[in-house]
């Protein structure tokens, strides 16, 4: 019986009869993969034009970006802000999720919709909003101000991910440490916090690329000196194609594809 | 496992000991004992006595409330009002850390991410002992249950068995004055559970400490307990030892949740108690009633052949079906006035053939006895 | 022990405990929640509050009298009207091409085995959490005049002029579905993966075909997961910024697009206000609805 012939399912479909699906669903995929990994080789082009394939090998708008201040400035700015909001969001988040997930009040429903309003309002509003809020404060244009809008963000997410995983926690660990001479908060440091460990880094991980990638609200709260990479890419992009972003795009996605990849050893590593 | 070290010594360094004069069993006095959410009353005004030393069971179906009263007493559940004391010390407003107890859970709450002897060292790193003793102590303990070497396993290559002693282990290593334990037992297939009952108890006797032990298992609580408290709904029904239980229930809620048992209606007229269509004598008779239960437990219903030197309550009936169990013949009869009664007898090697369906039987049980309980009426939960 | 012959430490409690026992629970309680707090004060400073205010705003002429003048104009003026509707064509459209190409993968990836599908998830995890900003650019490159596609099709002579492919409603919706794909194919694959084979199985044994098994049996098991990722991309889509104002070349104005101008360009607070509290208002009730329908037909298990 040749693969053609096989059931492919549990009804019975054989995956002769289901190719077409095969083929649809590869295409699907390629068109999700294809157009972002496209821009690494083009970024490697001498061509103003950013052709593919390069005709020309260079790394001309690699020079480009790295000889430029402003660009490194923006990529400074973006570094920092997306470290300190892991940092800030991390913890925060994490400390609310347990706290909602032991606690089990009645208003605890409440309080998570409250945290999570961040992810239901539309950014542009939130951008906007912060926008208003910093021009009272004199906190336009400012680190801090953007460090504040980017944990925002991050912090629904990092509940999200420490809140599934305190799910699947059994909390018995922690009473029976509290039994055996552990305060509460020896029995979250001792106990509780190694085994979700790895919810809590990859949120960190998370936390950091949900701040370098942010766009709209950084477009209203940043500026000046604290310009963020997004900013200053989207400022670029409005004139022109400007083939330095291919270069900055490049290592956006391997920066990306290496934390995703850090958080998935650490989820093997703990298995 | 009494440690070499100087008790009252190691003691110092311990954190708030509950120190009692008697030494090292403590009595457990729970007063006025109440917990609700919202109109459900979960444990009703429960007082309870439990003795230095003592091992005692708290009983009861699903709900009664058994799992909760531990619960307050380890300090995870706090009650609407009340006292729990440890010797002396009141402890219903202490924290669970400060209570010294070794506890053990249903499903063992071992931590995942340390090896068997960072498990059982756990307490005692808390309590800040130094290094070396840590090890000795843990060894010992991990010798104790048979687990002698295994400190460097990860907690996934145990069987359930092990890890069960692990949680043990880890709950009686600080020498805590009180073990709770909740259904430790509930996990483990029927074999395994009936030669750690014995161990478990085998335990309690040489430590001698107060130990609260939870199960919804009557057979369980039988084996292992000096006394047994059966709940029912949020209150103690009855706490005596397992031989005064099973023989004088009291009443029919603990006669059916302890042991097997068939019921038969009884009227009293006169002082004269009658039971399918046969005069009744019995020891007691419950007072101000017409109307009572009498308690038939199978293996102490016996056939009638004449030989009989005690005073019997004779029942006729007819065989309704002989079952074959291996050590015993379970024959279901029913009798004059139709009720269904169950007798139980051992085998032996020399059986004759059991009484065919629908043969006539004449069946008795001592009049010493007989038990007659009033009748709530109440179904069988 | 007599009622009153409590005593600890000298002192006598005559209530066992019940009041002391209370305040127990309320410190603990409000305790463990207040590890929230920090969270709670900076969604509170930075987005509830600001949010809140802006919705006020929005109820003020530009004199600052109280007036309904922002919300009148919306009504009177067509252009606000016609953004309206692009957002909602654009939304709708941009959900429909989702559900088109999303279904299938997601069935394809749960039909894999599972080592075989989460390796493909990496083509599908990878561009979402790739910068938005790159994904946008990429496609811009891609769909230029000069672009990749242009230079492919005219080289294999499926046209001969370049195509206007970018900076117009197509380039827009090509993006978008690109950004939103994964927002419907993560929670649908999920839910495909949660149902029970026995049931295939069963309604295989039963006697029916295949297809009849698939359409009787899957797919309404999988529509809570479509429900969800549907109703996921339809709202961010309402409020969609950053691809239509790249992609669109200033032809493709959504409502936040048209929020930003009145605030760059016009500084009229009052009217980007009144637009963003519409914005919320749909964005709600589209959310309030899913849930409401799913719940009625017993799509989520009735539990939630």
């Amino acid at each position: 019986m040749s693969w053609f012939d096989r059931p492919a399912s549990d009804t019975q479909i054989t995956h002769g009869s289901r190719l077409w699906l095969y083929g649809l669903g590869v295409l699907v995929l390629a068109f999700l993969a294809l157009p972002t990994l496209i821009v690494i080789p083009m970024s490697f082009s001498q061509s103003q034009y950013l052709e593919f394939p390069p005709r020309q090998w260079s790394l001309r708008w690699y020079e480009a970006y790295f000889s430029s201040q402003s660009w490194m400035a923006a990529t400074a700015t973006s570094l920092k802000a997306g470290i300190c909001t892991a940092l800030l969001a991390t913890p925060v988040g994490t400390l609310a999720a347990y706290g909602l997930h032991v606690s089990r009040l009645r208003f605890t429903g409440v309080v998570i919709l409250a945290l999570l309003t961040p992810t239901i309002v539309p950014v542009i509003l939130v951008g906007i909003a912060l926008f208003y809020a910093f021009v009272q404060l004199k906190m336009v244009n400012s680190f801090l101000g953007i460090v504040l809008a980017h944990t925002v963000l991050a912090v629904p997410i990092v509940m999200m991910i420490v809140g599934s995983a305190l799910k699947s926690f059994d909390l018995d660990q922690e009473r029976v440490a509290r039994s055996l001479g552990a305060t509460r908060t020896q029995a979250f440091l001792q106990v509780t916090m190694p085994q979700i460990s790895f919810a809590i880094v990859t949120s960190a991980l998370l936390s950091f690329l949900t701040s370098f990638d942010e766009v709209v609200v950084s477009l209203f709260v940043s500026g000046g000196d604290n310009s963020t990479l997004t900013r200053a890419m989207f400022m670029a992009l409005r004139d022109q194609i400007d083939p330095t972003i291919a270069a900055i795009s490049t290592i956006m996605i391997v920066l990306t594809s290496v934390l995703l990849a850090a958080s998935q050893m650490l989820g093997k590593a703990k298995d | 496992m009494r440690s070499a070290a100087d008790p009252g010594e190691r003691e110092a360094a311990v954190a708030a000991p509950l120190a009692s004069p008697s030494g090292k069993a403590l009595p457990i006095a729970v007063r006025r004992l109440s917990k609700a959410y919202g109109a459900v009353s979960v444990l009703d005004d429960v007082d309870l006595d439990v003795r230095p030393g003592e091992f005692l069971t708290l009983l009861g179906p699903s709900g009664s409330g058994k799992t909760t009263l531990l619960m307050a007493i380890a300090g995870f559940l706090r009650p609407d009002k009340g006292s729990i004391r440890f010797g002396e010390r009141e402890v219903v407003r202490l924290a669970p850390h400060k209570r010294e107890i070794g506890m053990v859970f249903q499903n063992y709450a071992l931590f995942p991410h340390m090896d068997v002897a960072r498990n059982v060292g756990f307490p005692l790193r808390l309590r800040r002992v130094p290094a070396t003793e840590i090890a000795r102590r843990v060894e010992a303990a991990l010798e104790m249950f048979q687990l002698g070497g295994y400190g460097g396993r990860s907690i996934n290559q145990l069987s359930g068995g092990q890890r069960q002693r692990v949680a043990l282990a880890r709950a009686i290593v600080f020498e805590p004055r009180i073990i709770l334990m909740d259904e430790p037992l509930s996990a483990l297939d029927k074999q395994l559970r009936e030669r750690m009952q014995i161990e478990l108890r085998q335990l309690h006797d040489r430590l001698g400490t107060t130990t609260v032990y939870v199960t919804h298992d009557q057979r369980e609580a039988l084996t292992m307990s000096d006394r047994i408290a059966v709940l029912d709904r949020g209150r103690i029904a009855r706490i005596d030892t397992p031989r005064a239980i099973y023989d004088q229930p009291g009443s029919r809620f603990v006669a059916e949740f302890i042991g097997e048992s068939s019921f038969l209606d009884v009227e009293i007229v006169d002082g004269v108690c009658r039971a399918a269509g046969s005069v009744v004598r019995a020891p007691k008779i419950p007072a101000g009633q017409g109307r009572c239960v009498m308690m038939l437990r199978p293996e102490r219903l016996r056939i009638l052949d004449g030989s009989e030197t005690e005073a019997m309550n004779r029942f006729d009936g007819k065989v309704q079906s002989a079952i074959y169990q291996g050590d015993t013949l379970l024959l279901q009869l029913v009798l004059a006035d139709g009720s269904q009664v169950g007798l139980r007898m051992a085998t032996r090697g020399d059986d004759a053939e059991p009484p065919a369906s629908g043969s006539p039987i004449a069946v008795g049980i001592a009049v010493g006895d007989t038990v007659l309980l009033a009748d709530e009426g109440r179904a069988r939960t | 022990m007599s009622a009153l012959g409590l005593s600890v430490a000298g002192e006598v409690v005559d209530d066992f405990h019940a009041a002391a026992l209370r305040r127990d629970h309320w410190r603990e309680r409000l305790g463990l929640a207040a590890l929230a707090a920090p969270a709670l004060l900076l969604v509170t400073v930075t987005v509830l509050l600001p949010v809140g205010w802006l919705f006020g705003l929005s109820f003020f002429d530009d004199a600052g009298a109280p007036s309904l003048e922002h919300y009148r104009r919306m009504l009177a003026e067509p252009s606000y009207g016609r953004t309206f509707r692009t957002t909602f064509e654009i939304s709708l459209a941009t959900t429909a091409i989702c559900i088109l190409l999303g279904y299938p993968l997601a069935y394809f990836l749960s039909q894999l085995p599972r080592r075989a599908a989460n390796l493909c998830m990496i083509a599908v995890l990878l561009p979402f959490w790739t910068s938005l900003l790159v994904r946008t650019y990429a496609w811009l490159v891609l769909l230029q005049r000069s672009g990749l596609i242009n230079t492919w099709g005219m080289q294999l002579g499926l046209w001969s002029e370049p195509l206007q492919l970018v900076h117009n409603v197509g380039g827009t919706l090509i993006g978008m579905v690109h950004i939103m794909l994964p927002f419907l194919v993560l929670p649908l694959y999920g839910t495909m993966r949660a149902i029970d084979r026995d049931m295939l199985r069963a309604a295989s044994s039963l006697g029916s075909t295949p297809a009849h098994g698939f359409w009787s049996v899957f797919f309404p098991l999988s529509l809570p997961g479509l429900a969800a990722g549907s109703a996921l991309v339809f709202v961010l889509c309402l409020g969609f910024y950053v691809t239509p104002a790249m992609l669109g070349g200033g032809k493709v104005t959504m409502v936040s697009n048209r929020i930003a101008n009145d605030i760059e360009l016009f500084f009229n607070w009052g009217a980007a206000s009144a637009l963003g509290v519409v914005l919320l208002v749909i964005t709600l009730v589209v959310l309030v609805l899913t849930a409401r329908l799913s719940r009625g037909a017993g799509l989520f298990g009735g539990g939630h």
